[in-house]
């Protein structure tokens, strides 16, 4: 859109600033990174705007981007959706946060009968490059519907990406592909993992590359897969193998949908073994469909069944026993050794 | 039944059903503009009967005839210009022609070609059709406020029936107009009937355009078989919308003489008195009236539009017979700008089961 120009208030100073980040700055540095760069973003939302956000990643931008291009919306998530689709068929680049992923069902509709469908319903007339953040995932004692991880439901759906962080370094550079990329985006944000750890970022506008796998770790008798929180678990439990003489690959999905089966297939053949861990309830999770995908593709390589560890098929349990629901280092350690027991 | 489509009492309405002036026109509204509020009006009735004979013969799919509907839909697609954006609900057959959509276009959309979307030569700024009842609000809501954050005087109009508005979205879509001041016109196409829920059923507001009032937005009532009254409030409200004075909520009462759509059959559920009622008030008659009335038509006139209207009519249809179908690697040309790497084999064997399907096509 030839008007975007208008929207160039700033001026676009590309300093490269090293820092050292939680999780939840590096979202805040992208954002600003992004807004920066491009005058078409604009971020929405729930409280991001003075308040910027109730985990703090939207801090900032509305002092620096004014309240033009940051919007506190009434609260609707189908509203915040909704207009982030018509938006984004107008040129613009809505980064948009449901402030919980409990909350998005409201906003589910447009997701997938718009966000997901306008570029193949016009036929290339009108497309939907749109971001829309959730924090998700369980383990940090909030109330009921501020723990889920739902993510399948998305990775589900053809047209949209799901994306998935796990450090600060991830979040930065897969978070400013996402706006840039074309295409509607779920960005879910593992909450717990916020303020976990801090990583040095280099703030320099570079984006990671999307439906792309990170290889965190290599060895070469087995396989974990995961992504989100449960990255941290998983590297923890492979450093426990690793005591035991057990060396494992170590994938980050990082690209839910569409997924970088190449990467997984890749690995599972080197190695013969392969446990998945995931968050989220067990019945048709992600994890249940990279398995499928893995016996279809790697059979003559397996050494032993494909191993799920994930959530149970009943809703996040309250606080108190959330941590009996979440994967713990242990039992992926102990599923590990199990597929390790096939000769 | 007897207080059909009864309009409230400060209700738009300069020409009554009889073609009788109740108030003077507007002076937006000339002879000539009448003239060519009637052209569209007779163009969009003749197509509409054509295409729901053509789904009666197998030749296009479920189709949402428009019949009765041509004033409502005329009005709006003369009100708007031409850097305004259109967001339709799936009824707007008039507006959308009006926008530059040719009618063969509209044929190959609800003949299960995506392709009818592109908009070619028209405005292709304008959303498609809209299936999802209410959705369609929202999104103008956004395309409102990029126009807003950008600074345009420009607006969008968006239709829905009136049983969209009972969905969220229409509420939360005028809300947010009521809040940020935005160049939001929706125009509810009040046609008594939501498939087989009649209008009393869906709210116990005394008219729909009272909605507007909870969203601190302005509402108005039209007759909407009154092509005039449909054209001078969408044109008012969007200019108020263009010079910044915010959202306009408009009811245009209307009457849905056709069935939802081809699948379905309003006998079922509605009375052939009620119906009989409704084509005394229907917005063809009523304007081919005025005109002959004030001596701007005449029998002559009359069956030279028919005929003319009937062969744009066929031409259409001829053209849209005659498309080429869409390959089968097309279906995967548009999920991203560029197919994932993951999909790259899908893709193929999608091509190799079509290939081998042969000229095989799934008809109607």
């Amino acid at each position: 859109m030839g008007t975007n120009e208008k929207l160039n208030n700033e001026t676009s100073g590309s300093v490269c600033e090293t820092k050292v980040v939680t999780m939840v700055e590096a979202v805040n540095a992208a954002l600003h990174r992004a807004m920066q760069n491009d005058p078409s973003v604009v971020v929405l939302g729930e409280d991001v705007g003075t308040n910027g956000g109730v985990f703090r990643a939207t801090v900032g931008l509305k002092d620096a981007f004014g309240c033009k291009r940051v919007m506190d919306t009434p609260l609707a998530e189908t509203l915040i959706a909704g207009i982030s689709v018509g938006m984004a068929t107008q040129g613009l680049k809505p980064v948009a946060e449901i402030q919980f992923m409990g909350f998005i069902y409201a906003a589910v509709e447009h997701i997938i009968s718009h966000a997901a469908r306008m570029r193949n319903r016009t036929r290339g007339r009108l497309h939907c490059p749109m971001v829309l953040r959730a924090p998700y995932g369980g383990g940090i004692h909030a109330p009921e519907h501020h723990s889920e991880s739902t993510e399948a439901l998305f990775a589900h759906i053809p047209g949209i990406r799901v994306v998935v962080p796990s450090s600060p370094t991830r979040a930065y550079g897969l978070l400013l592909s996402a706006i840039a990329d074309p295409d509607p985006v779920i960005f879910l944000e593992p909450k717990r993992i916020y303020r976990m750890v801090r990583q040095e970022i280099k703030d320099n506008g570079e984006g990671l590359p999307l439906d792309t796998c990170f290889t965190l770790r290599q060895g070469n008798d087995l396989t974990l897969i995961s992504w989100g929180a449960m990255i941290h678990e998983t590297l923890q439990a492979a450093k426990l193998l690793e005591a035991k003489g057990i060396y494992a690959d170590v994938i980050d999905v990082a690209s839910l949908s569409p997924i970088d089966m190449e990467t997984l297939i890749a690995s599972v053949q080197k190695t013969g073994r392969c446990v998945i861990i995931q968050e989220a309830a067990r019945h048709c999770g992600v994890a249940s469909d990279i398995s499928a995908n893995l016996s279809e593709t790697c059979l003559l390589h397996l050494q032993a069944p494909i191993f799920r560890v994930t959530g149970y098929d009943i809703p996040m349990p309250y606080f108190k026993n959330e941590h009996i629901y979440m994967p713990s280092v242990n039992e992926i350690v102990e599923t590990a050794q199990r597929a390790l027991e096939y000769a | 039944m007897n207080q059909l489509l009864t309009l409230a009492a400060n209700a738009i309405q300069f020409i009554d059903s009889t073609g009788q002036l109740k108030h003077p026109l507007p002076a937006s509204v000339n002879e000539s503009l009448l003239l060519e509020f009637y052209r569209t009006m007779v163009l969009i009735r003749q197509f509409d009967k054509k295409a729901v004979a053509l789904q009666r013969t197998g030749q296009l799919g479920t189709y949402p005839s428009c019949m009765g509907q041509e004033a409502f839909s005329t009005g709006i697609g003369f009100a708007l210009k031409s850097d305004d954006v259109f967001v339709p609900y799936y009824r707007d057959q008039a507006t959308k022609y009006l926008r530059g959509v040719k009618l063969h276009q509209i044929l190959q959309l609800w003949g299960g070609d995506e392709r009818g979307n592109l908009y070619e030569g028209a405005a292709i700024q304008d959303l498609p059709d809209c299936v999802p009842i209410a959705t369609q609000i929202t999104h103008a809501a956004g395309i409102a406020t990029a126009m807003k954050i950008r600074g345009e005087h420009r607006a969008v109009v968006a239709t829905c029936g009136e049983g969209a508005t009972s969905r969220g979205d229409f509420y939360e879509s005028i809300n947010l107009a009521g809040v940020w001041h935005l160049p939001l016109v929706v125009v509810v196409n009040n046609n008594q009937w939501a498939i087989s829920v009649p209008r009393r059923l869906q709210t116990g507001a005394e008219t729909f355009a009272d909605k507007a009032t909870s969203a601190g937005i302005k509402g108005v009532q039209v007759d909407g078989n009154d092509v005039a009254a449909v054209y001078q409030a969408t044109q008012h409200a969007l200019n108020r919308a263009r010079q910044g004075k915010g959202g306009t909520l408009i009811e245009a009462v209307t009457y849905r003489l056709g069935d939802h759509t081809t699948a379905d059959d309003a006998s079922r559920y509605r009375s052939a008195a009620e119906l009989n009622q409704a084509w005394e008030l229907e917005p063809i008659k009523r304007l081919q009236a005025y005109l002959h009335n004030n001596a701007l038509w005449n029998p002559e006139k009359e069956l030279a539009l028919q005929a003319e209207s009937k062969a744009a009519v066929e031409k259409a249809v001829d053209t849209y017979l005659g498309l080429a179908p869409q390959a089968p690697n097309e279906m995967f040309e548009y999920l991203f700008e560029e197919l994932p790497y993951s999909m790259h084999s899908q893709k193929e064997q999608f091509i190799q089961k079509a290939n081998s399907m042969g000229g095989q096509r799934h008809g109607h």
